[in-house]
């Protein structure tokens, strides 16, 4: 069984098999959130009704994860006093998992509004308009969750970087929305709902860079949240 | 015991000492082990010239310092050339494997091993700047000093007052009944341990309990007024209730002493120091402020160990 950081093993072994267990449900539950954001943008662009019901309603699943990671986190941190890297990852976890949480509900209140336009029976191009972006943020998140699995800073920097890029993508997706709206007026309704799906996909985004910074965390034990993306890489190299 | 050649103090020693460490831990060797995360394994280094000490072991104005300590137990060499400062008024916990040597360094800081007959202690050592390991060095003052408190509670057979009252008497700190009498309760009282003794001061001191012995035993070791307190494993015979005492009591104390603790409990080495220095196999591996050391420690040894991966 490969260590969570390479090195040794710990010792207890039931210790290195809980920490392992809490990595994989991580894994699992990053699994089933990227699954879930990749249905989203799915059942956004194609309006096909069935998986954006089944989106809308699946963040149970994720809700039902975060819970038992939680448990697991907390009772490690109280039978076992970790140090160092382990305290890191349980740490970084704990926050690694509000993150994912919120990815689940974001993606969820795209299923939601999925259903909504799939309901309408003018289904237009601008339904379709997120595509680029959604599909963006899906490869950010997977990236996210793959640095995470490697504990691999330069993927996670490489993640962080194209936020920007998504950053861009949603002013423009805004800015041509609000065209199609001056075009047709009678279609504000169905627009702003896309536009609130364009948000909600930046949002995820987002959060995979939260992600990203909790594995520079985890590994370089630098809290890089809240700097700038220049700043982080800065503190990488020295 | 030592040959004065060995044992001599160097007051401009400390800067270059800081200098040539400092310059040692950036090597590129040092940085290209950590980035590989290799485990660097001290038991391939055998020659001394081949390890530093990572992190901080010196500070500015230090109440005892210590420069190139080897100590040897006959033909074994218990410590490899260590050198670490005390600063004054802070908690440093000494933390590492049984067999690292942190308890004989210990030692050395009030020449405890000075009865071992068998052991050689080589290096620079001093207290507010003055050689500790001089000819003229008493070593009863030494210990007055630097007092200690050890493993076990081992108070002497006698009442809990003439416990706490022995070390002022044969240093003629008090010059009547009365003065005696104030020295014996603010020693209990700052040990924490008067209320719990004030109507039995003269019952053995052997008749209380673990936890009251060792606190009595703490007692004792400041009603000399040392400068420095010593303590090898002061709770491991003691219950959880007992051992937060003690810590609290460490905490308290801190504010007019200055303390230097081996523990085997990291969480305890983490709770009460304010430093805290790794020894591995007869080396001084890490020494850095806690918090780094406990989150982010810098030379894989420190990390492994704390982290409970015991090679």
């Amino acid at each position: 069984m490969k260590n969570i950081i390479g090195g040794e093993q710990h010792t207890s072994q039931s210790y290195n098999a809980e920490l392992e267990a809490l990595r994989r449900s991580v894994l699992a539950m990053g699994g089933l959130v990227e699954q879930q954001c990749q249905s989203a943008v799915e059942a956004l662009i194609s309006g096909n009704e069935e998986l954006a019901g089944k989106v809308a309603g699946s963040d149970y699943a994720v809700n039902k994860l975060e819970l038992e990671i939680s448990a697991q986190c907390t009772d490690i941190l109280a039978r076992r006093q970790p140090a160092a890297r382990d305290l890191r990852m349980v740490v970084g976890i704990i926050r690694m998992v509000a993150n994912l949480e919120r990815v689940g509900d974001e993606a969820a209140k795209v299923g939601r509004m999925a259903l909504k336009l799939s309901d309408m029976r003018d289904k237009q191009t601008y339904q379709s308009e997120p595509q680029h972006l959604g599909e963006g943020v899906t490869a950010m998140l997977q990236g996210a969750l793959d640095a995470f699995a490697r504990l691999d800073v330069d993927t996670a920097l490489d993640i962080i970087a194209r936020d920007k890029e998504i950053d861009r993508e949603f002013k423009t997706l805004t800015r041509l929305l609000m065209t199609h709206m001056m075009e047709q007026p009678q279609r504000v309704k169905n627009m702003l709902r896309v536009n609130s799906c364009a948000r909600a996909l930046e949002r995820i985004g987002d959060h995979a860079v939260n992600l990203c910074e909790e594995v520079i965390y985890l590994v370089e034990g630098n809290d890089v949240r809240h700097l700038s993306f220049e700043e982080i890489k800065r503190r990488h190299q020295s | 015991m030592q040959g004065s050649d060995t044992v001599k103090f160097m007051p401009s020693a400390a800067g270059e000492v800081n200098m040539k460490s400092d310059d040692r831990s950036r090597s590129p060797a040092a940085q290209a082990g950590a980035k590989e995360g290799k485990t660097l394994d001290i038991r391939d280094h055998t020659d001394v010239t081949d390890y530093q000490t990572i992190g901080s072991p010196f500070v500015d104005n230090p109440k005892m310092s210590a420069r190139n300590v080897n100590v040897f137990y006959g033909d074994k060499q218990a410590i490899l050339d260590v050198s670490l400062d005390i600063g004054r008024n802070e908690v440093i916990a000494m933390i590492g494997p049984s067999g690292c040597g942190k308890s004989t360094f210990l030692r050395t800081l009030n020449r405890m091993n000075d009865i071992i007959p068998i052991c050689r202690v080589q290096g620079d050592f001093s207290l507010d700047g003055d050689n500790i390991y001089g000819a003229e060095q008493d070593t009863v003052l030494l210990r007055a000093r630097v007092g200690m408190v050890f493993q076990k509670p081992n108070p002497f057979p006698k009442s809990i007052y003439e416990n706490v009252a022995y070390g002022p008497r044969i240093h003629g700190l008090a010059h009547n009944k009365t003065e005696m009498d104030e020295i014996v309760e603010n020693s209990l009282r700052r040990a924490s341990l008067f209320s719990e003794v004030k109507d039995q001061l003269d019952k053995p001191g052997t008749g209380l309990s673990g936890g009251q012995q060792q606190r009595l035993c703490i007692a004792r070791a400041i009603a000399v007024s040392p400068e420095v307190i010593l303590m090898d494993e002061p709770c491991s015979a003691l219950d959880p209730i007992a051992t937060a005492r003690i810590e609290e009591l460490i905490d308290e104390l801190k504010e007019n002493y200055t303390i230097a603790i081996v523990t085997h409990s990291m969480q305890q080495a983490a709770r009460v120091s304010e430093r805290t220095a790794y020894f591995h196999l007869g080396k001084l591996i890490e020494v850095g402020d806690t918090k780094q050391v406990f989150t982010m420690p810098k030379h894989e040894l420190t990390e492994n160990y704390i982290t409970g991966r015991f090679g």
